[in-house]
């Protein structure tokens, strides 16, 4: 069934945008990833201007995140205060984000630059969460407790910021300088690259701050929902790039997605899934930087001046 | 209504005046062109169109139709002027390194002749009248070298060409005992919205005799355009429209699922 979408300016089959939410729904309900990562580069390579993809995915993990949130609220899942810094720094980020883009813009490298920023992080994030969950499930398979995730319980930079803050559900007392600044990272990644930036918070939680595993993926999606929400507004507002028919299309898939990954998440033991999502994103960079290197179909490309 | 029904009146009577100086000559014969559709709308199941071109050949004084009558129709979007890049592999990796800028691009453009076009007509016609894709002017604004801007002026097409918006269908018009013609031109699904412009043009021993304009609109109608229009005049409620319905979807789907109890 094909349906024409009015801001994109071309026609897909609806089908298969569902299914691509639904797919990006289940790894968001498992993983606490808005799933962003994989939308918006296979939406660009079904045919949607990249500028309508990364607007409209942005649109479509508001949704997604709503569900898991409020799944992961009822089991406290969710530290709010953590969630409010992360949120106010990534307000900011995708501000400074908005101007970067369009400064890319005028320079013609925002394509490679936004190839670029996927492949270093997702190979870096990639790459360390095989490993720790390598370790882990190796050590489960040998009878032993799992390593500690953290080896230092608080990273020496981050103990040496000023004015502590005690995050209760994090289980930490540390600067909220620190989230502060991690929060307007991933806001401009998700201004740049339509992510919400759930797969750098996540790690970035993890493994930098010690938060409590219990709190990651709720706290996660928490600010995902807020930054992707202000992200569709200032795409609304500067680019005029948000489709409402693709991002509903994704949303139907996607919302029922992470209902149905929530639900499997609760079957596969977390290390095993970790290994999965640091699969998937290898895969991804991998697949990125290939797409660098070899020679691309369209050596020209047009902008309207 | 009836400022509408005037205009379009009014439309064969300004065809007929741009054609008055070459019937002037008298002797040539004159073109009577329709096309079947003057507004395409483009909806939520627009998957393309075809349009349909035809008409009559009217020979002056009751000769007998010309059997060597050849038609070219030629469709045009409106132009834009673009700025082309050119990739490069710069330290192992494909970057944009150099551009160039065209002052006026058609956005879409579409000939169908009766014939290959290299034995239509002379070269040097064939660029007067912008028949053939190779034959556009797309108005280089570097002042590169000429074998540079012809570089970016192929890839360009190139581009072009491989999404549809640029074709040539030889052979896609009839022409029926010299006296009828008819072309059926696809119109691809990407089609830019806004005001087309259809150049029949009558054909004879490589020379150009006669030629008819018509105009057609393309549009998004309906909720598609409702969609376009809000996004561009109220971005503002248009966003918080996007976060509302996706907040709602989110909420409803987890309310289904029976995640949310009371």
């Amino acid at each position: 069934m094909h349906l024409y979408l009015p801001i994109a300016g071309l026609s897909v089959n609806a089908l298969v945008i569902v299914l691509l939410g639904g797919a990006v729904g289940i790894l968001s309900g498992m993983f606490g990833v808005g799933g962003g990562f994989l939308t918006t580069p296979l939406l660009i390579f079904y045919g949607v201007p990249p500028a309508v993809a990364v607007a409209s995915s942005a649109t479509q993990i508001t949704g997604t995140s709503v569900s898991g949130v409020l799944a992961h609220s009822r089991r406290q899942g969710v530290d709010f205060r953590m969630g409010m810094v992360l949120v106010t720094g990534g307000a900011v980020g995708s501000l400074a984000g908005g101007f970067l883009f369009r400064l890319l813009q005028k320079t013609g490298q925002i394509d490679t630059i936004i190839n670029l920023l996927y492949v270093a992080l997702l190979g870096w994030i990639g790459l360390a969460m095989a490993r720790e969950s390598v370790r882990a499930v190796l050590a489960a398979r040998e009878g032993k407790a799992p390593p500690p995730i953290t080896n230092v319980r608080h990273r020496k930079w981050i103990a040496a910021l000023p004015f502590r803050w005690r995050f209760y559900g994090a289980g930490l007392y540390i600067s909220p300088l620190a989230p502060l600044l991690l929060g307007f990272v991933t806001g401009l990644l998700t201004v740049l690259m339509g992510v919400s930036g759930g797969f750098v918070l996540v790690p970035a939680m993890l493994y930098l701050f010690g938060v409590s595993a219990r709190v990651v993926v709720g706290t996660s999606l928490f600010q995902g929902l807020f930054v992707t929400a202000t992200t569709t507004l200032v795409h609304s507002l500067t680019t005029h790039a948000v489709d409402l028919v693709l991002a509903g299309l994704l949303l139907i898939g996607s919302v029922i997605g992470a209902q149905i990954g929530s639900a499997m998440v609760q079957r596969v033991r977390p290390e095993r899934a970790r290994m999965m999502l640091a699969l998937i994103v290898m895969a991804v960079a991998i697949r990125m930087a290939i797409g660098l290197t070899w020679r691309p179909d369209a050596i020209y490309t047009v902008q309207l001046l | 209504m009836s400022a509408r029904f005037s205009a379009r009146r009014r439309r064969p009577l300004l065809a007929l005046i741009a054609c008055l100086p070459l019937l002037i000559g008298a002797s040539e014969p004159r073109l009577v062109p329709d096309v079947s559709n003057t507004q395409i709308d483009i909806a939520y199941s627009f998957t393309g169109a075809e349009l349909l071109l035809f008409g009559a050949i009217l020979y002056p004084g009751g000769r007998a139709p010309a059997p060597d009558t050849d038609v070219a129709v030629v469709i045009k979007g409106p132009a834009e002027p673009l700025l082309v890049r050119e990739k490069a592999k710069v330290a192992g990796i494909w970057i944009n390194h150099a551009s160039e800028r065209f002052r006026s691009v058609p956005s879409f453009y579409a000939v169908a002749t009766s014939r290959p076009l290299d034995r239509l007509v002379s070269p040097r016609t064939a660029a007067i009248y912008e028949i053939g894709i190779d034959n556009l002017l797309l108005s280089p604004a570097n002042g590169a070298s000429a074998s540079e801007q012809a570089r970016f002026e192929s890839g360009l097409i190139d581009l072009k060409r491989s999404t549809g918006l640029y074709a040539e269908h030889v052979g896609g018009v009839s022409v029926r005992e010299g006296v009828l013609y008819r072309a059926l031109v696809p119109i691809p699904a990407r089609v830019p919205v806004g005001q087309y412009t259809a150049e029949t043009y009558l054909i004879r021993n490589g020379h150009v005799v006669a030629v008819a304009t018509r105009e057609i609109s393309i549009g998004k109608s309906g909720f598609e355009r409702f969609v376009a229009q809000a996004a561009q005049d109220y971005p503002a409620l248009y966003g918080l429209a996007a976060i509302l319905a996706s907040l709602l979807m989110g909420f409803g789907a987890a309310l289904a699922f029976g995640r949310v109890r009371r």
